[in-house]
């Protein structure tokens, strides 16, 4: 297959479908994500804990455990090539040299028994058949390079003598060395304190601008967002409900969902003790995802239509698309 | 506000490490070491700082639910009388636990799944008012409940069956069943979602004004403590580095380690300008290996020889403000009159 369409699209997933059967139940977790990314682009995808934004990401390098979860539909198109098509082998060049992947936990992420260097130096090696000798130099230099004091030494420590914020450093450094085109993170800084978070961010940045790498960030955190994507996308009940350039949503959010996000937040410019605005009632269970619009039983603005057709998520206009009955496209405004 | 419902003098936790094959006592974790502030009644109380930096380790303190090495934790009761919680034997402390509560911050884990939702909360109940009827513990429970934002029904229900936001409101309904004067918070929203986080907020400002609370919030996340606090306490390594009126550490921070926390919290606005930032270098040292005189003075900018000599006592540089640093002191200058 040969790229098509557009030639920076590097990602482009279509209508992605990933269930889970548990209990005799089918969970839909993602169902119909449309997302792309472009080149040199950081993209955030942001949502509460159980909207399918981890499932998306893990859908993408293939990930899901079969069974219970099995990719329903959709496709999954990395430089015009369906990855829902390729073979494990090919899926195991691609992971990490392509595209690689950040986790929340980054102890899960390294293997206890191998030392730091050890893996980095096998990564490198795996991915571009330089020699060891090469591969444990270039290891120390991203060591550094990432900002791991005494990294000649500490390179023969193993994983659990690093804290939380050192092995997300390992696992950026092992990224920078394999130079990827798309970095996927998974909550990367969740885990850690405001001023490692800071340096991480900072690093995943620097990534970006050195090696022209994409970043797919996954996040609850709009704050986070706001400081280092370009474009966002906000996700509910397994679907993306609406997308904008950072600046738009932050200043003009369209869909209820994201403004009631917007506005649960505290700002400094709230006047004090004034009550937060919430968004009622409870995050659904993706068991008893509701018919119609996903939001409609938290919605402030619902209609009758909401409960019984859900919307289409429509181009409202260029670079702004939003799933929600009360929000038409700009020419079809009289 | 009347006087401090809790003065905390130069509190210190040190918690002693083993090592080597015959465990010799080898060090101490200087998890507190030397805290001081109070809090007024129904004042809320922000105690912020990174992971390590013991103010955890104050909340259990004030708790007794670690042993205090030395200082004093003075409690007023409910009857004015002052009592020094660090000199109680513990079963002197039981019937002070009713007027001091704790909210966790795992919603998960401390529920117990095997019992209904009720039970949790008729638990201190029990505990401390042993002539309650099953009746009136029954009905008191629903009020709770009710209270809380759920309903005396959900009382029958196990855990598995509430969200984690919901769960919270039980953990707070348990913490409230004493009528406390005291509530300690320990993270009580960072396990929740961003939209369930604003409602359980809400939730203890309405029942801090309804039942006169005092809070002492401990949290890592500024904008939250920003939000639900009158004041705020910075903590870093032990020590506590800054105090002042929650707007005012938070728009304008005195000390350094304050300045670079601050800075480093991302901004919920793409065009946010954010001048003179701060970019702290490398992690917190461990508590084992704690730098002599000001714990910060190792990542702080504005660090001098003399800073390593001994701890910075907190001064007060500003009215209500008070900082553990002598060089932005003496930058400041007197106070204007």
């Amino acid at each position: 297959m040969s790229a098509t369409g557009a030639s920076d699209v590097l990602l482009d997933v279509r209508g992605l479908k990933t269930y889970f059967d548990i209990e005799g139940q089918t969970a839909k977790a993602v169902d119909g994500v449309d997302l792309t990314i472009r080149e040199n682009e950081v993209v955030g995808l942001v949502g509460e804990s159980g909207c399918g934004k981890s499932v998306t990401a893990l859908s993408i390098l293939r990930l899901i455990p079969n069974p219970p979860g099995r990719i329903a539909g959709g496709e999954i198109l990395w430089r015009g090539r369906d990855l829902l098509k390729a073979s494990w082998p090919e899926m195991r060049s691609l992971r990490g040299r392509e595209i690689s992947m950040i986790f929340q936990e980054p102890m899960t992420a390294l293997n206890p028994v191998f030392t730091v260097g050890f893996q980095l130096r096998e990564a490198i090696v795996r991915h571009t058949k330089v020699p060891r000798r090469e591969a444990e130099r270039r290891a120390v230099e991203m060591l550094e390079r990432v900002g791991i004091p005494d990294a000649g030494r500490r390179i023969g420590d193993y994983p659990h003598l690093f804290s939380g914020g050192m092995r997300q450093r390992v696992m950026i450094a092992m990224a920078l060395a394999l130079r990827p085109k798309l970095l996927i993170a998974d909550e990367p800084t969740t885990a850690l304190d405001v001023t490692i978070q800071a340096q991480i961010l900072e690093l995943m940045m620097d990534l970006r601008r050195e090696a022209g790498t994409s970043i797919l960030l996954i996040t609850h955190d709009l704050a986070v967002i706001a400081e280092t994507c370009s474009r966002v996308a906000v996700m509910y009940g397994g679907k993306i409900q609406e997308v904008a350039d950072t600046r738009s949503l932050f200043r003009e959010p369209l869909h209820p969902y994201t403004k009631g996000l917007l506005r649960s937040l505290p700002r400094p410019d709230l006047e004090k003790k004034a009550r937060l605005e919430t968004i009622p009632g409870i995050v659904p269970s993706i068991l008893e995802v509701p018919r119609g619009c996903k939001f409609w039983t938290r919605c402030p603005e619902k209609q009758p239509i909401c409960e019984q057709v859900e919307p289409d998520l429509l181009r409202v206009r260029p670079g702004r698309d939003c799933r929600c009955h009360l929000v038409k496209p700009a020419e079809e405004k009289p | 506000m009347t006087g401090p419902i809790l003065d905390v003098r130069d509190l210190k936790v040190h918690f002693p490490v083993h090592a080597g094959v015959l465990l010799r006592k080898a060090g101490d974790v200087k998890a507190v070491d030397g805290v001081t502030f109070a809090v007024a009644e129904g004042e809320t109380l922000g105690l912020v700082g990174e992971s390590g930096c013991g103010k955890t380790t104050v909340g259990k303190a004030i708790l007794k639910l670690v042993d205090i090495t030395s200082g004093r934790v003075t409690f007023r009761r409910s009857d004015g009388a002052e009592v020094d919680l660090a000199a109680l034997r513990p079963s002197a402390m039981r019937p002070l636990r009713s007027e001091i509560q704790m909210i966790y911050q795992d919603p998960y884990s401390s529920l117990n799944p095997r019992w209904t939702v009720g039970d949790t909360v008729a638990e201190p109940l029990t505990v401390h008012r042993p002539g309650m009827s099953a009746k009136e513990r029954a009905d008191k429970v629903a009020w709770l409940m009710e209270k809380v934002g759920l309903t005396g029904e959900q009382a029958h229900r196990y855990p598995h069956e509430f969200s984690g936001g919901q769960r919270q409101r039980v953990g707070i309904a348990r913490a409230l069943a004493t009528s406390p004067r005291l509530v300690i918070a320990d993270e009580p929203v960072s396990a929740l979602d961003v939209s369930i986080r604003a409602q359980v907020l809400n939730l203890m400002q309405d029942l801090q004004q309804e039942f006169g609370l005092t809070y002492l919030f401990i949290a890592h996340d500024l904008s939250v403590v920003e939000h639900i606090s009158h004041r705020i306490a910075v903590m870093y390594l032990g020590n506590l580095c800054e105090i002042g009126p929650a707007r005012d550490v938070c728009r304008e921070p005195l000390h350094p380690y304050t300045r670079a926390l601050l800075s480093a919290v991302p901004l919920p606005d793409p065009d946010a300008a954010r001048p003179g930032r701060v970019r702290l270098q490398g992690e917190v040292p461990s508590p084992l290996r704690k730098p002599s005189g000001c714990p910060f003075r190792t990542r702080c900018p504005k660090a001098l020889p003399a800073c390593a000599v001994s701890v910075p006592p907190l001064e007060e540089v500003r009215p209500g403000r008070f900082i553990a640093c002598p060089v932005v002191r003496d930058e400041l200058g007197p106070a204007a009159p």
